[in-house]
């Protein structure tokens, strides 16, 4: 039994703040999700939780199971367990998925574990024969992404908006197979999204309500079909505060951007 | 020219076959009256030519390079084995082959694989020439001066040489100068694979100044692959010169790995309609090195194709310049004719220059240039090192992903996996050094 526990976390992009206070706690086997309107910080979360380099950590703390992880490049945080399915996962010429899973594990996985995967999420072979994510469809992306997770079995996953590209059947499969994971291995998962529809597929044992770089309010799944009843300007009226506004730029880059969800 | 011992004497002095004397020594006298050329030429900018000093260098003495007849170099040691299985296997030491063999059932189907001043007049007198002679600088004037042999292949008309013919390289002596010639003649019809390799001693002076030419016939298939791992203080000034027929076909592919400086200049003439030419090649320096390209697609027939990929990488302080041109020239419809060089540069101190030109005398042509220069990306940084890669592990998957389209199309799939060794440790060692 692991915890992923986030505190008061604090960070920003050439000195505007993003988040804003996190807290949240996820423990082995949990699905949380994590919904907000664009330009709440969502992803900027999930970066800095991978502690990706463009992000300046101001204030807070990030532990699995007590051991701190800021602080620690990007690469130690994976091999502490943390792993990010992202949302638009690059290309990368000439590297194949189960290249990258040997390095990612110093050998410590082989090239049946990765087909025996494929298999599950229904990935063809073609997709591992090339680069990682060349020329793959958002669904292939997905997959991939998917089975990358499948076979590093890490103690949490952050699923950045896994759901984006994604068909329906797609959507199913990856969401049994990560749902599977939580079982099997004990996965904690945090899924961020702001489509209501990934809670049909992955349900979640807990729902917050991000906006304005922090979470302003937490409960159960009835959490997110009141989102979807009455929309983030509803529930901000009803815990009495407007929307704020958005604190990062994620709304011009993403294709998906739509108001609410 | 003067002040250097590249004389009229020094070249005559070497001896061989009359014709090839008188060869040389013509070539001599008209060195005697060119001039070094220098970087402030189109062809030559941004290389190393200006530090080049022929006084550092002297020929080899005929009693240096041996008796032409002498087999000194049974075998081919741990290179040729690399290549894997091969049809034909020539030895060259500082120019001068001193081994040959090849499989009886292609001797019997009138294949030659020989020495240039051991086999007879008649079969390359006509060739010797015909091709590179096309391309004249004081540097390939001055190999013609000092041509003291290389390698012959002549494959006949309809013959296919299934197997690679292998010729293996080696220059050393400090100080010296040494004029490796590769003449392939592909007959109409045929088809051959040669794959050259090409070392020279480390931490010595020398200079290899050599020559390739190409020769493929009507409808022949000419697969060549040079791969230079010289020494540290060598310089290495070469030519490779194509020429092709009708429907023929050159699939070409140079590896770069050692040399100070290492200048190729690549060259593929489409002489014959419906001729496709693929260029390919892969570059890394490090250390001081430059890597020098220079490349030229010369669509002269009708309906010809060509396709160049060039990619490269440096670090350390090094350098590497592609230049290169695409020219349809007026006759030539239909053509299609592309040209892409990509760079890594895996560190602040090193760098490379980027040229791609196109000069077209047609209009009804599809052609298209690229080109890239650039630090590794930060994003597939990222994105290795965010499911546990370590950084310097992320960054050697990313160069050897990033050569793996060009080593994927190598014509002697063997050589693959020790490329991929040998940029495994170049990009490992950067890391040996920042540590």
């Amino acid at each position: 039994m692991s915890v992923l526990k986030i505190t008061n976390l604090r960070a920003s992009v050439e000195g505007t703040e993003i988040l804003r206070g996190v807290d949240l706690e996820v423990s082995s086997g949990e699905v949380h999700a994590l919904m907000g309107p664009n330009g709440s910080g969502k992803s900027t979360l999930s970066h800095v939780l991978m502690g990706r380099s463009d992000y300046t950590v101001t204030d807070g703390s990030v532990t699995i199971d007590g051991e701190e992880l800021l602080g620690l490049p990007t690469w130690e945080r994976a091999r502490r367990g943390l792993f990010l399915t992202h949302q638009y996962p690059v290309e990368v010429a000439g590297v194949r998925i189960v290249d990258l899973v040997d390095a990612a594990t110093d050998h410590g996985i082989d090239e049946a574990r990765v087909q025996t995967e494929a298999g599950r999420l229904a990935v063809r072979d073609e997709f591992l024969a090339r680069g990682v994510n060349v020329e793959f469809s958002g669904g292939e992306q997905k997959r991939t992404e998917t089975l990358q997770l499948a076979v590093l079995e890490p103690r949490f996953a952050i699923l950045d908006e896994i759901d984006s590209g994604l068909d329906v059947d797609a959507l199913r499969v990856v969401s049994r197979r990560i749902e599977a994971m939580t079982e099997e291995t004990g996965l904690g998962v945090l899924a961020i999204t702001h489509y209501a529809r990934l809670l049909t597929e992955l349900r979640p044992d807990r729902v917050h309500v991000f906006m304005g770089g922090r979470v302003v309010t937490s409960g159960g799944p009835e959490l997110a079909d009141e989102l979807e009843a009455v929309g983030y300007d509803g529930l901000a009226e009803r815990l009495g505060f407007a929307v704020p506004k958005p604190v990062s730029a994620e709304v011009t880059e993403d294709p998906f951007a739509t108001p609410g969800f | 020219m003067k002040n250097h011992l590249f004389t009229a004497d020094a070249a005559s002095a070497l001896g061989g076959p009359d014709w090839l004397v008188a060869r040389r020594l013509a070539a001599a006298e008209q060195l005697a009256t060119l001039a070094w050329p220098t970087d402030s030429e189109e062809v030559w900018r941004y290389s190393r030519v200006n530090q080049f000093d022929p006084a550092r260098y002297r020929p080899m003495t005929a009693e240096e390079l041996g008796d032409p007849d002498a087999e000194t170099a049974p075998g081919g040691g741990v290179l040729a084995a690399e290549a894997g299985e091969r049809a034909a296997l020539i030895v060259v030491r500082d120019g001068r082959v001193v081994h040959h063999e090849l499989d009886a059932d292609l001797v019997a189907q009138g294949v030659t694989v020989c020495g240039i001043e051991t086999c007879s007049a008649d079969a390359i007198e006509s060739h010797l020439g015909s091709v590179a002679g096309a391309s004249p600088d004081a540097f390939t004037v001055l190999h013609d001066a000092f041509l003291a042999g290389g390698g012959f292949v002549h494959v006949p008309r309809g013959v296919v040489v299934k197997r690679p013919i292998v010729v293996l390289h080696w220059a050393e002596g400090d100080g010296l100068a040494s004029f490796p010639h590769t003449l392939v003649v592909a007959e109409e019809g045929s088809e051959v694979t040669v794959l050259e390799r090409h070392a020279s001693a480390p931490h010595v002076s020398h200079l290899v100044n050599s020559v390739v030419e190409l020769s493929v016939g009507d409808n022949a298939h000419v697969r060549h692959v040079s791969v230079q791992e010289y020494g540290d203080q060598t310089w290495s000034i070469a030519l490779q010169r194509a020429h092709l027929g009708r429907d023929a076909r050159l699939s070409s592919s140079a590896v770069a790995l050692g040399g100070d400086y290492a200048r190729l200049r690549t060259e593929s003439r489409l002489d014959g309609q419906g001729a496709e030419s693929d260029l390919l090649a892969v570059y890394f320096g490090d250390g001081n090195q430059m890597h020098d390209f220079r490349t030229f697609q010369d669509h002269v027939a009708p309906r010809t194709r060509s396709d160049l990929l060039f990619k490269g990488a440096v670090e350390d302080t090094a350098r590497s310049v592609y230049s290169g041109m695409i020219r349809i020239r007026p006759d030539a419809q239909k053509v299609e004719a592309t040209q892409s060089n990509r760079n890594l540069v895996l560190t602040e101190g090193a760098g490379a220059e980027s040229i791609p030109n196109l000069e077209i005398e047609a209009d009804d042509v599809r052609c298209s240039h690229a080109s890239t220069v650039g630090p590794i990306d930060d994003d597939q940084l990222y994105y290795l090192e965010s499911r546990g890669v370590k950084p310097e592990d992320a960054e050697r998957l990313i160069v050897l992903g990033f050569f793996e389209d060009v080593f994927a199309r190598l014509p002697v799939p063997e050589l693959a996996t020790p490329l991929r060794r040998a940029v495994h440790e170049k990009v490992g060692h950067l890391h040996e050094d920042r540590s």
